[in-house]
């Protein structure tokens, strides 16, 4: 009997008596306020990333100009900024290790922690959003949920062969309690709140 | 505005002002504000110099039973690392209290996730098979393991098949379970731990001491030393941000070189096939989404049915492991990045034996906050490594016998019964209660001391009559109070070991209720 046959007959067999139903799960009450973007932002703040409104719209990029401008390499999986580093022409993802900024757009954000949302169609290569040394991310305020359990209701998270949510900085308080930003991945996230172009028709 | 506020109230002045630093390192917001996300401490804890060697685990001694009341000894004569470990893990269940305490429906988030636990375990074979179904459909190539011998096996298989001979990988209980390291050593494949604590363990060639922070009971001082000798940095320099920059730049080129990548799984998503990973630095996201060739190792109770159920265990697993509202990446893996390979691994390790234990098999629903440990006094005394097993603290007392009956025999009694580990169980596991009824079995099956036994023995005898309980707590209050120091502090008691029995009562309750209350005297 294979392994999977095995595993498997042994836990019909040792099923334990009794009825375990599947619980309904409430629709919980939002712990936010009306205010999202208000809410996000101070939550993102608490986890270590930090909230910009765009600039005016002939330079909506001017919260962030001086960490662009003190990068070598940037590269931009976002229509509206031009880096220089083409994320759909590299051969791999260890070709994005010298990235300093990466700019992405954020599919939606998540108001009760602070948190955005990629997925694999975002990033182009999943791996620049943590071989880069900092991260600028796009999110349109229409786009921020109230709370996790809505996020869940997402259809990427069924659709996306990799999705993921970002809160802050990768951070490590592994050395006695000292929290460090930068431990593998971004030194910094920064959100740009900035709505989608839309969509030609 | 309600963000949660993180910080504990101030006013407690925690346990131990020797190891409270005054100067601040921690990661601070563009205003200034002091950040305690991730595993951040709430305020600055540091176990000073002189240097003190680091206390180190149980003698692990074959199948022989491990003595954790030595290896505890030896960790408090080691008082400021005892300290520092004992501050910290107290500051993060305090910081998990804010955090509970800031969500009206927590009690009832615990009890829809023991729910959706409960019914999974007792219908695993059919979401395992839908879990397989789906993964396949998405293209990744599902394996099944009977115990760990067997996912190492297969692992090794897989990169033998690519000829891969670096791996880099996030940290995972399951594989420490399987002694997948040690294997991987013994066939030439070079490991890379990619989290900073395990990195830091592995570079020690120690196990990790507690499931969300593994070098918990090292200070900077022990960190320093180890990465002097293994990494080349400055002996004298024990800035944690020079240790931890140090290990990031040593470590990135052991990532992008690597020819394969493994992570664990928090949970695995059986409508969609997903192996979800929730880590602070990212780790598990350049493992598996760097190398060309990517393995998830999946333990069959991670399983829950469907998306919408990481609405309930994401909201409550960072908050109750520490006081975060979530981890700073929460990564859900479905399918493959263009040109590489995916491969899962379900492993069952003596799950499935395990679910026919009437009392026991409710542990299945753990999903490694690591809350109970946090929260346990004897673990945040006596380091996780004195366990000498893969699980630690109260958790670790009702797994490890399910692996080693002989083995893990004494580690059940390593508890006061005070229950608080159930009380912060975000799945309600009835940890206590279990952890009593597998010293019944041990007791039952002789797998403990005689001394212990004649003991419990005693104890069983008198605490199954209320007048000999009486008669009994009469005559050792009244003992307490006249014995000699020497009668009362022996070997005999190990209860009696660095601290102090408490002053005896003048009179029990019962006899002030039966005096003051009870005015017609009866006994009912």
């Amino acid at each position: 009997m294979s392994a999977r046959e095995t595993i498997l007959a042994r836990l019909r067999a040792n099923r334990p008596a009794g009825d375990f139903p599947l619980p309904e799960v409430p629709t919980f009450e939002p712990l936010v306020g009306d205010d999202l973007v208000a809410e996000f932002t101070e939550r993102l703040g608490k986890m270590g990333g930090r909230v910009e409104r765009a600039g005016s719209p002939s330079d909506p990029f001017a919260p962030v100009r001086s960490r662009l401008d003190g990068a070598a390499v940037i590269a931009s999986a976002v229509p509206e900024f031009s880096g220089n580093r083409d994320l759909a022409a590299l051969a791999g993802p260890t070709e994005v290790n010298d990235v300093d900024v990466a700019v992405v757009r954020a599919r939606f954000g998540v108001a009760e922690t602070g948190s955005v949302l990629f997925t694999q169609d975002d990033l182009i290569v999943n791996a620049v959003a943590y071989l880069a040394q900092h991260l600028i991310v796009l999110l349109d305020p229409a786009d921020i949920l109230v709370n996790i359990q809505g996020a869940y209701k997402r259809p990427e998270f069924g659709q996306a062969a990799y999705a993921v949510l970002h809160t802050g900085p990768s951070a490590t308080a592994d050395i006695e309690g000292v929290l460090i930003h930068g431990a593998q991945g971004v030194r910094s996230l920064t959100v740009l709140l900035l709505q989608r172009k839309k969509q030609a028709a | 505005m309600s963000a949660d506020d993180l910080t504990p109230r101030q006013t407690e002045d925690g346990l131990h002002p020797e190891v409270h630093a005054p100067s601040d390192e921690s990661a601070r917001g563009p205003g200034g504000e002091r950040l305690q996300h991730a595993e951040a401490a709430s305020k600055p804890i540091r176990a000073d110099a002189p240097r003190e060697p680091q206390p180190r685990g149980a003698k692990v001694r074959g199948n022989r039973p491990i003595d954790q009341a030595e290896a505890a000894e030896r960790f408090l004569a080691a008082p400021m690392h005892q300290k520092a470990h004992d501050e910290r893990l107290w500051d993060v269940r305090r910081k998990r209290d804010v955090a509970a305490h800031g969500i009206p429906e927590w009690e009832e988030l615990r009890e829809i996730a023991s729910q959706i636990k409960t019914h999974t375990l007792t219908h695993l074979d059919h979401y395992l098979e839908q879990f397989e179904a789906a993964a396949k459909a998405n293209g990744v190539h599902v394996h099944w393991a009977e115990d760990g011998a067997e996912h190492n096996r297969i692992v090794l298989d897989i990169l033998r098949k690519h000829g891969a001979t670096s791996l880099v990988k996030s940290k995972s209980m399951l594989t420490e379970e399987c002694g997948f390291r040690h294997f991987m050593a013994a066939h030439d494949i070079d490991v890379i731990e990619t989290d900073l604590g395990e990195r830091i363990q592995q570079l020690d060639d120690e196990e990790p001491s507690h499931v969300v922070m593994p070098a918990v009971h090292k200070t900077r001082l022990d960190v320093a030393e180890v990465f002097a000798r293994t990494l080349g940095t400055d002996p004298d320099n024990d800035d944690a941000h020079y240790l931890a920059e140090s290990q990031r730049e040593t470590t990135r080129p052991l990532i992008l070189k690597a020819d394969a990548g493994l992570t664990g799984c928090n949970f695995a998503i059986a409508e969609t096939g997903t192996v979800v990973t929730c880590t602070n630095e990212g780790n598990a996201d350049l493992s598996g989404n760097v190398p060309p060739l990517q393995i998830h190792s999946i333990g069959i109770e991670k399983i829950i049915p469907r998306v919408e159920h990481l609405g309930v265990f994401i909201r409550l697993l960072s908050r109750s492991a520490l006081g975060s509202p979530i981890t700073q990446y929460t990564s859900h893996f479905r399918g493959l990045r263009p040109g590489t390979e995916m491969h899962m691994v379900l492993v069952d390790n003596g799950r499935s034996e395990r679910l026919a234990m009437e009392e026991f098999w409710t542990s299945l629903k753990c999903i490694r906050c690591g809350a109970c440990m946090n929260t346990c006094p004897v673990y945040r005394r006596s380091g996780g490594l004195s366990y000498g097993a893969t699980y630690s603290g109260p958790i670790g007392l009702i797994i490890d016998p399910t692996f080693n009956k002989r083995k893990y025999s004494t580690l059940p009694f390593s508890s006061t019964m005070n229950g608080s580990c159930t009380n912060v169980c975000p799945v309600k596991i009835n940890i206590h209660e279990q952890i009593f009824a597998w010293r019944k079995v041990l007791a039952e099956e002789h797998q403990i001391p005689l001394l212990k036994q004649g003991m419990m023995k005693a104890a069983g005898a008198v605490l199954s009559r209320p007048s000999a309980y009486r008669a009994a707590i009469q005559t050792a209050d009244s003992a307490l109070r006249i014995l000699p120091r020497f009668a009362v502090y022996n070997p005999a008691n190990t209860w009696g070991k660095k601290r102090e029995m408490p002053h005896a009562p003048r009179q029990s309750f019962h006899a002030w209720y039966r005096r003051n209350r009870m005015k017609k005297g009866s006994d009912a």
